[in-house]
């Protein structure tokens, strides 16, 4: 962990690489520019996405029936394991890292991060740890085959004796993400906190840029935790020390706590900003002001407060005393009050506003449904009656799926459409956007829905068979499965072919307001020529008020603006 | 910018760019501050799982150790905790731009800085218990191994910080990176007090 320190000391900064906001080789350049650090994010994590999406589609394969017949259990195994690490570490972070990256100095007036090498070294680690863990299909015995959560005894077990073995190269490269995420979140919370325009008071600044800092702020104190365990059973695994396996007076029970301080709150660093990305959008498309903007800005670090003391509601069924049970069961249930603030903001922003259903605003509108759908499976979740009962079954993957697909995946689908135009200047195809949404919004629901049923008849998670009673809910699933596969394909289409043909995006095509959309698109180098003063919320919408101080003279922009 | 008439009497790009230089710096040592708070949730961790551990476990000690002997590593924690002190010292003489005062008591510090390993180095080969023997071997290695990592992390920082120090002209107005490193030592010798009393007073 120290390599940070030495980096942040480093003594100069060096120049963004030269060069004209059209030259598409810099993508391919350790450039420190937070705009091409930001998509290169994005398209790395999409690639990856691709790839965990492959894995699962042959999961569905193989459970479209009842019988293990398509891969082997082991394989089987090894499949739902990295399916689950590489969407959540190499997917879903960095994607949102790279929303971060592109927006954040953008939305604040900044000129770039405060530390544009450091953020450039923690980028080119994704591609690193990217590898190291696609490596492990390489080494003998194949991947990990204990889960995204790497429990003890099971992650202990070391069959070919080796000792780069699949769980090894699993310990690093989720190692290597922290790293990596933690260099991330300090660059963003020192731009955020420092490196606000003029005027940009806390209560200025874009609920998006509050969210991301609510949820950097998670990974600064949660990911050291999830560091230490992680440490700590790698030497189990390859040393041979026994802090985890109660073979030799070990307490697996203890990596649970440390794996789950970090891995719940991290489910909120997934689900703020793309609260945040809702918060962004409504307004847009609805040409209202976002109701209750102090609130909802302030709720996102009530919610990281929050998540810092539920992490047990994963442990009901791990031998938790009933005392923990009764307060984690409190806790979690208390989250509901920040989030269903937010909501409330949403619906009222959106009632009889004019609403304009272009694709970004269809994704975030799809999303805000499936994350109420998710939210309510969650806080029947935090009832220990009933989680005893679901605990490890179907139930459980449908509401984790219905939230991180069903409204994080949709929620930053929206924002890569909303801010396609500002990242390459060139507007999407609009149709292609709405056939997205439809087999997206249709493939979730296929997918995820049927999983509750089975959950609740109880079909346990993570097998390659299963009893045939389950086979109706499976064989729907694997079509949606299915579906969601074939969704990617119009909006790649449609990512590259606008990106290469599409027609010139104005500065502002959605008549949004907000500092990023008073750049040209794509922004000049460093952003802005001169550093504009804000003077109001970013929300103004229909209002008539300038945002920054040099609009108050020029009236026919801010009338433009309403 | 071009649709946009920007107010030009704000600033000009030139006090701009000044202004830019000594903010960097405050942004540094900002950052460095937060990477010091989320680094030790790190040690917090290790140090619940200690206690987890030793309030839990049915045999502690590995057979035939009797526990750990506290004289040496008491003379090691005054050293370490004292060279604090030291490395304040230098940062005065750094702010009165006494650049030999600064170099003295900075090579002061990493003096004892290494006295404390060279210390925990000799403890180590001396112990008749290793990582793997059950959780006591386990914690204990962990603990003052992660936070030995740290103390030569600092001193590796410092001598960085003393290298530097030779380049004309470069510490006149303050220097971040030794604001920051000597942050970091007094970060590490928190934990060590901690790590002390936790290993050695608690037994
Ligand atoms: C109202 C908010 C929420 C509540 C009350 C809630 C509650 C729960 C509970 C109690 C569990 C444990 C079930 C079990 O293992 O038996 C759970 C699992 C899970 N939740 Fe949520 N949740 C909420 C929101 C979210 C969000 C926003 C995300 C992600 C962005 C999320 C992701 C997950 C994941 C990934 C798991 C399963 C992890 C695993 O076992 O592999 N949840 N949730
Ligand atoms: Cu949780």
């Amino acid at each position: 962990m120290t390599e940070i320190s030495l980096e942040a000391l480093s003594p100069k900064r060096e120049q963004p690489v030269p060069g004209e906001p059209e030259n598409w080789r810099r993508f391919f350049s350790f450039s420190t520019d937070h705009k091409v650090i930001g998509i290169q994010y994005i398209v790395v994590a999409f690639v990856f996405f691709l790839i965990g999406g492959f894995l699962a589609m042959i999961i569905r394969g193989e459970l479209i029936t009842p019988e293990a017949d398509l891969v082997d259990r082991t394989v089987y195994n090894a499949l739902f394991t990295m399916h689950g690490t590489i969407m959540l570490f190499m997917w879903t972070f960095p994607v949102l890292n790279g929303l971060a990256n592109y927006l954040v100095p953008l939305q604040i007036g900044a000129r770039d991060m405060a530390f544009p090498r450091l953020n450039a070294v923690a980028f080119w680690m994704v591609p690193v740890f990217g590898v190291i863990l696609m490596a492990s299909f390489l080494v003998p015995g194949g991947p990990s085959q204990s889960g995204w959560w790497a429990y003890p005894p099971v992650s202990l077990q070391n069959p070919t004796g080796n000792l780069i073995n699949g769980q090894f190269l699993w310990i690093l490269a989720v190692a290597l993400s922290g790293i990596s995420s933690i260099m991330g979140a300090v660059n963003i919370v020192t731009t955020i906190i420092r490196m606000r325009a003029p005027g940009m008071t806390f209560f200025k600044m874009p609920v998006f840029c509050w969210a991301v800092m609510a949820a950097q702020t998670i990974q600064l104190f949660g990911l050291p935790a999830l560091t230490a365990g992680a440490v700590m059973l790698l030497f189990d695994l390859s040393v041979g020390t026994s802090f985890f396996d109660p073979a030799t007076g070990g307490d697996p029970v203890l990596y649970q706590h440390f794996f789950w301080f970090y891995s719940h709150p991290a489910v909120y660093v997934i689900i703020l900003p793309v609260f945040g990305v809702f918060s962004e959008l409504f307004p847009v498309y609805a040409r209202k002001p976002l109701f209750g903007y102090k609130f909802v800005a302030v709720s996102s670090f009530v919610i990281t407060g929050l998540s810092a003391i539920v992490w047990v509601h994963h442990m009901f069924a791990s031998g938790t005393p009933g005392w923990m049970r009764m307060l984690f069961m409190a806790s979690t249930m208390l989250i509901s009050v920040p989030t269903g603030v937010k909501i409330f903001a949403w619906v009222a922003t959106i009632w009889g506003g004019k609403i304009k259903l272009s694709t970004p605003m269809l994704f975030a509108l799809g999303g805000l449904v499936n994350f109420l759908f998710a939210g309510i499976t969650g806080i029947m979740l935090a009832a220990v009656p009933f989680d005893i009962h679901v605990n490890n079954t179907y139930f459980v993957v449908g509401h984790f799926h219905y939230v991180i697909y069903g409204a994080a995946v949709m929620g930053i689908y929206a924002a890569i459409y909303h801010w396609f135009p500002k990242m390459t200047g060139r507007m999407y195809y609009e149709g292609l956007g709405k056939l997205h949404f439809v087999l997206t919004f249709v493939g979730v629901n296929l997918n995820f829905l049927p999983m509750h049923p089975a959950g609740l008849m109880g079909m346990p998670r993570r097998v390659a068979s299963y009893d045939p009673e389950f086979a109706y809910w499976n064989v729907l699933a694997s079509l949606g499965g299915f579906l969601l596969g074939v969704s990617t394909l119009p909006f790649l289409l449609n990512m590259i072919s606008s990106w290469i043909l599409g027609e010139k995006a104005p500065a502002n095509p959605w008549r949004a307001i907000g500092l990023e959309w008073l750049v040209s698109s794509p922004p000049p180098h460093e952003n802005f020529a001169v550093i504009p003063t804000v003077v109001s919320e970013p929300y103004g919408y229909g209002k008539n008020e300038p945002l920054i101080a040099s609009q108050m003279a020029s009236t026919e922009l801010t009338s433009e603006l309403s | 910018m071009s649709s946009v008439n920007l107010d030009q009497s704000l600033n000009s790009a030139a006090t701009v760019h000044a202004a830019d230089h000594h903010e960097e710096g405050e942004h540094r040592l900002f950052g460095f501050i937060v990477f010091l708070l989320s680094e030790s949730v790190i040690f917090l961790s290790f140090f619940v799982g200690y206690i987890v551990y030793k309030t839990s476990a049915t045999d502690w000690l590995p057979a035939g150790v009797e526990g750990l002997e506290v004289r040496e590593p008491f003379i090691n924690t005054i050293v370490l905790v004292s060279s604090s002190f030291v490395i304040y010292i230098a940062e005065r003489y750094l702010h009165k731009e006494n650049l030999w005062g600064f170099r003295a008591f900075w090579l002061l510090t990493m003096a004892m800085g290494s006295f404390f390993l060279y210390g925990q180095a000799v403890e180590w080969m001396g112990l008749d218990f290793g990582f793997t023997d059950g959780l006591f071997g386990g914690t204990f290695y962990l603990l003052t191994g992660f936070h030995g990592l740290h103390v030569l992390t600092g001193v590796l920082l410092q001598g960085i910080m003393l290298g530097r120090s030779f380049i004309p002209g470069n510490y006149d107005d303050g220097e971040v990176g030794v604001a920051a490193t000597s942050l970091f030592w007094h970060f590490v010798d928190v934990i060590w007090i901690i790590l002390f009393i936790l290993i050695y007073v608690w037994q």
